[in-house]
């Protein structure tokens, strides 16, 4: 067992690890980030479309080429900033303020932080159907990495389940990889993600079935199809169905944060079903009720990477700034202004109401209550 | 292998792709690039079954590949239960369909 010490502790190197990491290391503190995968960049690596948003975060740009943006900036922080890759922090023990992380599958180090920053991400959300166990029924972001990351073909045709943006964005890029998409199936009356990424797809021929869910999968030891079916107004199977030739079911049926670390620091947290589920309570500078604890990202609520980007923005120069290192605060206006940017309109209206119901105006004001 | 071998926007050097290396799975000999995750070399190979449950004896293959759901455990140079999506592939690595639990061969304990 090794010990490492550290003044800011990021853990995961996404969109919002990393800019965490840079604005941090610019204020002047030695950082460290920790990434449980073989590289940086989150899943930005795995984006082939380009990004909405605004200028500022890179709009027009393509996901990828944005990951190697922050990757060059990180670069530029020299020695501020120490990476650990392939290495999961598997706890915090706050009597020690230490946090433990297995690098690889077997070795053991002590990281002492004077911060952290959370910047965890999300994962998959699984649906129950029967066999859904079989291999062959792979998560929407484990299809990404496969073909996006290390150029594998992930089978010869796949049947998506999910209409939101990440369905409807990793039907397209199957098929920028030559796989068949046989179809989108999606519970809901309406498509959930952008219509402009329903509309490339529509154009290539892949049907979009609203009010249809997969019923089961079918095969011995791996996915040989699936059957769908029809739902009624209150998602109750309308014994319309029909099997679809596939060999992989892709589920992308929305994301959960990953708060575990969070939790482990007894950071106040509340289920906001408007983020996705369980959520720290934050302040303007994104500090959770544990002093020594920022995060950023869809740990604190499943959003666009462009608002991660700024979240990990604020987390970071706000986190430097606790330490006295010579933070330049006024840039908090600016990225706050930003980020209402970004979440403004229609498209940002649930965001905006889930927030509300976490953020706190100071937690000097919640410790005097 | 099932690689892919054009892309519209992604260079082919864009993909991480190391050196190719030998390595075996259950016995058998395949190729695959050297630093990638075990689990999509072996995909790559049309390998898609990585281990049997310990009581049901469901087949098990790749899931999440971000190392959190346990889905791709295998045996890896006869250490078991290896989450072979987050662990890079190395040339001659014995790997190995998990069966059940797995069973770490234990180290004798020797006095100093």
């Amino acid at each position: 067992m090794t010990d490492i010490s550290t003044d800011i502790l990021v853990v995961g190197g996404g969109a919002a690890g990393l800019s965490a990491a840079s604005e941090a290391a610019s204020c002047g503190a030695r950082v460290l980030v920790v990434e449980s995968d073989l590289q940086l960049g989150g899943q930005l690596v795995k984006q082939t479309h380009k990004f909405f948003g605004s200028k500022d975060e890179y709009a027009g740009t393509r996901g990828y080429k944005i990951a190697g943006i922050l990757l060059d900036e990180i670069e530029e922080c020299g020695r501020g900033v120490e990476v650990l890759t392939n290495a999961t922090v598997t706890g915090y023990y706050a009597e020690d303020k230490t946090f433990t992380v297995m690098r690889g599958e077997d070795s053991y180090s002590r990281i002492k932080a004077r911060r952290a920053i959370i910047a965890t991400g999300a994962s998959e959300r699984l649906i129950p159907f029967p066999n859904n166990d079989l291999p062959g029924v792979y998560g929407a972001g484990a299809v990404q990495t496969l073909m996006n990351v290390y150029g594998v073909t992930p089978g010869r045709r796949v049947l998506m389940v999910g209409a939101g943006n990440i369905g409807l964005i990793v039907s397209y890029q199957l098929m920028q990889a030559g796989v068949e998409v046989a179809a989108v199936v999606e519970a809901m009356p309406r498509i959930g993600g952008y219509w402009v990424h329903a509309a490339k797809i529509r154009r290539l021929g892949v049907p979009i079935l609203l009010k249809h869910s997969i019923k089961e999968a079918l095969g011995g030891r791996v996915v040989e199809g699936a059957v769908i079916t029809e739902l009624d107004d209150k998602f109750n199977p309308t014994g319309q169905e029909r099997s679809v030739d596939c060999d992989v079911i892709c589920l992308a049926v929305g994301l959960s944060p990953t708060t575990e670390i969070l939790s482990h620091a007894g950071c106040k947290m509340r289920y906001v079903p408007e983020l996705c589920g369980s959520v720290a309570e934050r302040d303007r500078t994104m500090r959770t009720s544990n002093p020594d604890f920022w995060s950023a990202g869809d740990a604190m609520g499943i959003e666009e990477a462009s608002a991660a980007m700024v979240e990990g923005r604020i987390a970071g120069l706000c986190a430097a700034n606790s330490l006295g290192l010579p933070a330049k605060m006024e840039k908090l206006d600016e990225y706050w202004a930003r980020l209402d940017h970004l979440r403004a309109g229609e498209v940002g209206e649930k965001i905006r109401s889930g927030i509300v119901k976490v953020s706190r105006g100071g937690w000097e004001a919640c410790c005097n209550e | 292998m099932e690689l892919i071998a054009e892309h519209p926007v992604l260079d082919l050097s864009y993909f991480k792709r190391g050196e190719k290396v030998e390595f075996t799975f259950d016995g058998a000999s395949m190729e695959g690039f050297e630093g990638a995750p075990i689990a999509a070399a072996l995909h790559a190979n049309g390998v898609r079954v990585y281990r049997e449950t310990p009581n049901m004896r469901r087949p098990r293959g790749f899931f999440c590949a971000i190392g959190k759901c346990s889905s791709c455990f295998m045996v890896v140079d006869g250490v078991p239960n290896v989450r072979t999506c987050v662990t890079p592939l190395e040339a001659g690595m014995k790997v190995e369909t998990q069966h059940g639990r797995g069973h770490a061969r234990i180290a004798p304990i020797l006095p100093e």
